[in-house]
């Protein structure tokens, strides 16, 4: 690991607004993100979970406000890294779809390789290392993601619906990599539709409502009594729009 | 005409078993003229093609359609054009290139580049459509993401240059004018046929003709063989 970087966090945003081909998907929205925590953003679909996520990591223009990181934002985005609800397989063999974020900075191929080794113990992909990336099961692959993800050490984790098309014993063993991450301290922020897994994981929770956050709240409370009835009945399960 | 079909069956087969020393000059240049023209056609073609499924600009729309049209550009024209810049009095007739292998090179690659910059730009465009997110997210410069499309979509690129490899070795009117079919120096299989053909010598003619057809399967072949396409993997 090298000397850490500046802190990025806080992030905050400001009357941000996201919009795609003339619609607001998300906005305008002030919040801001401290430096520790598992923040876990849900709502209904369209409510602009992924938006949320893109808009933050810096995937989806800003069209109004503003999203401030701590220092200067392309420092701050050499220090975060997305995990997406599709995982996206480069074209190559495990080992080196690990290496490439390490490559792309300036890693020479060797030691790149070498790093990527080490870490795919962890993530349970020491056999696959000489697999073709695009042929692993949806497990492995998002397994790979994150691996790929974290391999830069970023200080902020997003991740989009990660295990939205895992199974249960997938889910479980990107939850239990999750758990391990937040708990050595990398600031995590994740969207969910699985309620079960908002209570596992997350410290607070975001609640958003047609683009805009409509509760925010220690997940502890949250999930004992949120205070909004669109909340409450979004928890129970009723149909909110 | 039917006779001199077969016999030139026979004419072929007869001049690649003896190693006619006439013939396998002609076969190697074409080869020679062919491949460098298209490794030269490809180091320009392959990072265009990138370069246009990557960047988003005002005319985009307008260079893909000129490049497009360019693919359709008659070789006789292009022939005439380079034999103008070539020639003792052009722009560029100091360097004495005219009817020399290099003039055939110049036409080739200015026939070939459209061609495999087009098919590239065509794969690579959906191989960005899946990468964009990802390369974008991990902060890859303008210059890496070409790099990433180029190599991960390697084996696709390969079918654009056998394309270019295809359209430059049967290529014939561009050659022959700045070429000037001369023997031992510019002639080559598409310009030795269009000879023997005007001389009557269709059996000959016939017999380079299928050596011409035999050499591209060869080398296509050659090339899947080494790219290892159509393997287990998708790619």
């Amino acid at each position: 690991m090298v000397a850490r970087a500046p802190a990025i966090l806080p992030l905050r945003l400001t009357d941000a607004v996201a919009r795609v081909r003339g619609k607001t998907l998300v906005g305008p929205v002030s919040l801001t993100l401290g430096a520790s925590g598992l923040t876990m953003v849900i709502g209904p679909n369209g409510a602009g979970k992924t938006t949320l996520l893109r808009l933050m990591h810096g995937l989806e223009r800003c069209r109004g406000g503003a999203v401030e990181w701590a220092v200067a934002r392309d420092i701050a985005r050499r220090h975060q890294a997305f995990v997406f609800q599709a995982p996206i397989m480069m074209r190559r063999r495990v080992l080196d779809s690990l290496a490439y974020p390490l490559r792309l900075t300036g890693v020479g191929r060797a030691q790149a390789r070498a790093a990527a080794r080490a870490s795919a113990g962890r993530f349970g992909l020491n056999d696959l290392l000489d697999s073709w990336a695009p042929m692993l099961s949806g497990g492995e692959k998002q397994k790979l993601a994150l691996a790929r993800a974290l391999i830069c050490d970023p200080q902020v984790l997003f991740l989009d619906e990660p295990c939205a098309n895992l199974d249960g014993r997938a889910t479980r063993e990107f939850e239990a990599l999750l758990t391990q991450e937040a708990a050595q301290g990398r600031r995590i922020v994740m969207s969910t539709h699985d309620m079960g897994q908002a209570r596992r994981l997350a410290s607070e929770v975001l609640f958003l409502l047609g683009g805009k956050i409509h509760e925010r709240a220690p997940a502890e409370a949250f999930f004992a009594g949120p205070e909004t009835p669109e909340a409450r009945a979004f928890l129970n399960g009723d149909i909110v729009e | 005409m039917n006779n001199a079909i077969s016999q030139g069956f026979l004419d072929a087969l007869r001049l690649i078993i003896q190693f006619d020393p006439a013939l396998y000059e002609i076969v190697f240049l074409s080869l020679k003229v062919t491949v460098s023209a298209v490794l030269i056609a490809s180091a320009i073609g392959l990072p265009l093609g990138a370069w246009l499924a990557v960047n988003r600009f005002r005319m985009r729309r307008y260079a893909i359609a000129v490049l497009n049209a360019m693919m359709g550009l008659p070789p006789v024209v292009v022939g005439l054009f380079v034999y103008m810049m070539l020639s003792r009095s052009g722009p560029l007739g100091g360097f004495g290139l005219l009817f020399s292998p290099t003039a055939m090179v110049i036409a080739q690659v200015i026939i070939v580049t459209p061609l495999i910059a087009s098919i590239a730009h065509q794969t690579l465009r959906e191989l960005w459509a899946e990468y964009h997110d990802l390369l974008i997210s991990m902060n890859a410069t303008r210059h890496q993401r070409i790099l990433a499309l180029i190599w991960d979509g390697r084996r696709a690129l390969l079918t654009a240059m056998l394309a270019g490899f295809g359209r430059a070795i049967g290529e014939v009117g561009a050659i022959i004018i700045v070429g000037g079919n001369i023997e031992h120096v510019t002639r080559v299989l598409t310009t030795a046929i269009a000879l023997e053909t005007a001389k009557g010598n269709f059996a000959f003619a016939m017999g380079l003709g299928l050596v011409l057809i035999g050499l591209a399967v060869l080398v296509n072949l050659g090339i899947h063989i080494i790219g290892r396409t159509e393997r287990a993997s998708r790619w």
